[in-house]
């Protein structure tokens, strides 16, 4: 799909920005490039589109030498994101989406369909499609540059830092939600970022650069396992390494696999005296067919004894679950930012299976700190 | 009163008109000089500092020198006039161009430029249409100077309401020099009121919001 070969990029006599880069990348692959400031990585990328001009070397889009194709033309059918965002201040969210289009000149009906169609993938209401930029958050903003990088349908999208302005929560829920797109849409992403935890979450690949050349280029998980020397281990950090192990570990080998349940449908009678059975102060409801419904809690039992019967008609519907494939790192950021004391594992047709606890969690750290033959002094530190 | 415009009424009428059509043909040179100019500049920004202060220099030689260098070049008349204003309007036009253009968000511009569009799209769809409120102010500034300067094209034989001025100058007549004096302004004013218009019909839709927000 693309393919960087002997690249190297020189500013006048200085010492190369890029230097030496051979790297293959597959359709349909999420490549995060990453380095400190100056690294080359951004060149690297924006050498892809033209933005920046290749010195010595090739790259290959689809087999195809970028040098052989017009700037312009090439520049149209691959994806751009960009930090700043930059959406055109004086167009509509509709013309903003379908700039791309516009340049290709689709007809108007073509263009109106496709701004139509892109916002319903980021769940935004259609009356946003006559609004001006600066009338959105800046999450809706980034979701509309996405969807404006995705407008003529590109096999490959540029990515550089796109959510590297946006507050932690905002950014965390778009990083979700494009992954998720990503893999619908079967994209090939090249993607910059000074973020580690971000490449980690994101990548299939993580090009690590140093001084425009790659120090290792691999997958997540074999980067936290296997670092290639000090740079990679020092850039990654203490905390994750040691987080290592938790960090690929999914959410289904360390649940508790019975969690206490009521049916809907249950009498709260029946659900006090389960309570006191298993000694809990609260159930999770389910249907019969052990899809997770909601939850009730010793206290909305109290407050509504006297007027209603059945579990259905007091249980809290808004509640946060988590699939048993993804990683206990997400989960345990999940529970420990948001203040919740459990929260419910669902297979992909929403049935339970499982629960993560604070309890389940201490044991692991238990079980990371003295099951992994750690260095005393270096527990000692932790301590401190 | 009624007595003055009973002699001058008509010469009024047309010497306002000459003076409007003068500084109306510099500005409009001006403009097409100017704002071309001031994109080409924004794309050199080292060369375009040195040369707006250039510009800013010859800007501060007294306009009636300016006129008078004009005749043995140019000779008498309306052209010379309007050439002298011309050079007149550039710096407020050109500066505020490129000014203008220069600070266009540097992330839509890159977004553009990425999202492929050429250089001919990147201004006529970018940078003007974003630019534009300021280039506007650099225009209306632009035209009420001029229209204050062309007084001084009567000096050269250019016509206009100077020569009101210049004869009420030189008959001691005060109401001349009046009769010369408020239509100028009252033109100045009508000229700065109409570009306002003007500049509302062309600032882009999202940006007057935006304005109205900050």
């Amino acid at each position: 799909m693309l393919e960087f070969k002997n690249v190297t990029k020189k500013y006048d006599g200085g010492k190369p920005a890029v230097n030496n880069l051979n790297l293959k990348i597959e359709k349909g692959e999420f490549v995060c490039f990453i380095g400190p400031s100056g690294c080359g990585k951004t060149t690297t990328m924006k050498m892809v589109n033209r933005l920046i001009n290749i010195t010595e070397g090739a790259i290959l889009v689809d087999g195809k030498n970028i040098k052989d194709q017009d700037p312009v033309e090439l520049r149209r059918s691959i994806g751009y994101v960009i930090q700043q965002i930059g959406l055109m201040p004086h167009m509509t969210i509709k013309e903003n989406i379908v700039l791309v289009g516009t340049l290709l000149k689709w007809s108007k009906e073509e263009k109106d369909e496709r701004a139509k169609e892109l916002l319903q993938l980021v769940g935004l209401p259609e009356e946003y499609l006559d609004k001006y930029p600066h009338e959105l958050s800046g999450g809706q903003q980034q979701r509309i540059g996405v969807l404006r990088a995705l407008a003529a349908n590109p096999p490959l999208i540029l990515m550089d830092e796109p959510f590297g302005a946006l507050d932690p929560i905002t950014r965390d829920s778009l990083q979700e939600e494009f992954k998720k797109l990503q893999k619908e849409l079967n994209k090939t992403i090249v993607f910059v970022t000074h973020d580690m935890d971000e490449a980690l979450k994101l990548g299939d690949r993580i090009v690590i650069m140093k001084e425009g050349e790659v120090v290792q280029a691999d997958t997540p998980d074999e980067i936290l396992k296997n670092p290639a020397n000090e740079f990679v281990e020092e850039f990654l950090g203490k905390d994750r390494l040691i987080q290592g192990r938790p960090d690929v570990t999914t959410v289904g080998q360390i649940m508790e696999s019975s969690p206490v349940t009521v049916q809907s449908g249950t009498t709260l009678k029946s659900a006090i005296s389960t309570m006191r059975d298993k000694h809990v102060d609260s159930l999770l409801v389910v249907d019969i067919d052990n899809v997770l419904k909601g939850f009730i809690d010793i206290e909305a039992i109290n407050l509504n004894y006297k007027k209603v019967i059945e579990v259905q008609e007091v249980m809290e519907k808004d509640l946060i679950s988590v699939s048993k494939d993804s990683l206990l790192r997400d989960t345990v950021y999940k529970i420990l930012r948001r203040g919740i004391k459990y929260v419910p594992v669902i297979d992909e047709e929403k049935k339970l299976v499982g629960i993560v606890t604070r309890a389940t969690l201490a044991n692991l750290v238990y079980d990371t700190i003295w099951g992994d033959g750690m260095e005393l002094a270096e527990v000692a530190n932790l301590a401190e | 009163m009624m007595e003055f415009f009973a002699e001058h009424g008509h010469e009024l009428i047309l010497k306002t008109w000459e003076h409007f059509y003068i500084s109306l043909a510099a500005l409009i040179l001006g403009v097409l000089v100017a704002v071309p100019l001031g994109i080409a500049l924004s794309r050199t920004p080292k060369f375009a500092d040195k040369f707006i202060s250039f510009i800013g220099i010859l800007q501060t030689i007294p306009s009636l020198a300016i006129l008078a260098f004009f005749i043995p070049i140019m000779g008498v008349g309306k052209l010379p006039a309007i050439l002298a204003l011309f050079f007149y309007s550039l710096l407020p036009i050109l500066r505020n161009t490129y000014i203008g253009v220069r600070d266009v968000d540097k992330g839509v511009i890159e977004a553009g430029k990425g999202m492929g569009m050429s250089n001919r799209q990147s201004i006529l769809k970018m940078e003007l249409p974003l630019a534009m409120p300021v280039i506007m102010a650099g225009i209306r500034l632009s035209t009420v100077y001029l229209i204050g300067w062309a007084t001084l094209a009567a000096f050269i034989g250019g016509g206009g309401l100077g020569d009101f001025i210049f004869d009420g100058l030189n008959l001691f007549q005060p109401a001349l020099i009046v009769a010369g004096t408020i239509p100028a302004t009252i033109l100045a004013l009508i000229a700065d009121r109409s570009l306002a218009f003007l500049e509302n019909r062309l600032t882009p839709e999202g940006l007057k919001d935006s304005y109205e927000a900050a």
